[in-house]
């Protein structure tokens, strides 16, 4: 019996020789419970050692090896080849990010956006290792926990048609983990992070397309964070031009 | 970052969608089902009731409600999918989308005032 073959089309692009993005389409062994991750690293081992790509868990953790699968983002780690075959299947780098080289695309946009929401606990006062742990209930807990599940892998920036439209758009998972930790009873940060979330290029260049919340492979819905943040938002600016005297 | 000054025609927006949302359907099936049909008494639409409505105060308040937040709704909406299907955010959207709302509003609000 001959084995079954798979091609694999993906865009190649090495900026010390070539001009332009180009495809290149490989033939790999067919296997029902391979992932296209599995089919690249297949053809970096045995066909062409110059494939660039990232990658490091193979389970849908680390969040790196983000890509667009058919024209759709996904891990490639947890895109099965048995849901394309016997079709083509086309991997192209992250939409909407410039490319780095191959399939690795330049995400230092999304790192200085992410730096600038301060995504970490700030407490109104610093607490003593021997005063013990912060205490939660299972409720605060619930409050924020589905937007700690965000693995930064940029699946919903490149589902995100206004991160494409307009750059500088803070964008679905920065805005998300910002709201989490506003959500944090810990927290006492939201004031510093309102200053970057409540700017036109924060929350309110969304214009609720919902798409990210679609493409998250962790299932967190950042649409409805940004929805929330601009709400509080909202109440926030009524308050201040209701009482100009109290606190901004 | 300037703080943005969004929150206006976003909580118009907002309170707009949850009207349209809620009594919108309600009274398209009042209005165009319901009466039409028979399913509700003729008189209940007349022309003596509904301007009982349209001088009582509170009457003119729901009713310029249900007319200028939808109209905002719309608006911004329409602006926002212009932006999303690619045209540029430029002045000349924005003035005519946030314009027909302002003037329909306005209007709504002299005609109720005249009843």
């Amino acid at each position: 019996m001959t084995e079954q073959t798979l091609q694999v089309e993906i865009l190649r692009y090495r900026p010390e020789t070539d001009q332009d993005p180009a495809f290149q389409t490989y033939t790999v062994p067919y296997r029902d419970d391979w992932v296209v991750l599995d089919a690249l690293n297949h053809i970096k081992d045995n066909i062409d050692r110059t494939l660039s790509y990232r990658w490091s868990c193979h389970m849908a953790v680390c969040g790196s090896c983000g890509m667009m699968i058919n024209g759709e983002p996904k891990l490639s780690c947890h895109a099965f080849l048995r849901d394309y075959y016997p079709n083509k299947v086309r991997v192209e780098p992250l939409a909407n990010f410039p490319i780095e080289r191959d399939l690795v695309a330049v995400t230092d946009d999304f790192m200085e956006k992410l730096e600038s929401v301060k995504p970490y606990v700030i407490p109104q006062q610093e607490r003593a290792v021997d005063e013990g742990p912060h205490l939660q209930t299972p409720a605060q807990l619930n409050a924020f926990k589905q937007y700690t599940m965000c693995i930064n892998c940029l699946l919903c920036y490149a589902a995100c048609p206004q991160y494409g439209l307009t750059p500088d758009f803070v964008g679905p998972a920065a805005l998300a983990l910002a709201h989490r930790y506003n959500l944090d009873t810990r927290d006492a940060g939201r004031e510093q992070r309102q200053e970057i979330a409540a700017s036109n290029e924060g929350v309110w260049d969304c214009t609720f397309v919902g798409e990210c919340s679609q493409a998250c492979p962790k299932s967190v819905d950042p649409a409805a964070a940004i929805q929330q943040t601009k709400i509080a938002s909202t109440i926030d600016w009524y308050k201040a031009l209701l009482n100009p005297w109290g606190k901004r | 970052m300037a703080k943005s000054n969004k929150p206006i025609v976003w909580s118009l927006f907002a309170g707009g969608g949850m009207l349209s949302a809620f009594v919108t359907p309600v009274l398209i099936f009042v209005t165009g089902l319901a009466v039409p049909l028979g399913l509700m008494s003729l008189d209940s639409l007349s022309y003596d009731r509904m301007l009982v409505l349209a001088q009582n105060p509170v009457g003119k308040i729901v009713l310029f409600a249900v007319i200028f937040l939808p109209l905002w709704h719309a608006a911004h909406r329409l602006l926002t999918t212009l932006h999303d299907v690619g045209l540029p955010k430029g002045r000349i959207a924005m003035t005519a989308c946030y314009g027909a709302a302002a003037l329909g509003s306005i209007a709504a609000a002299v005609v109720l005032l005249r009843i």
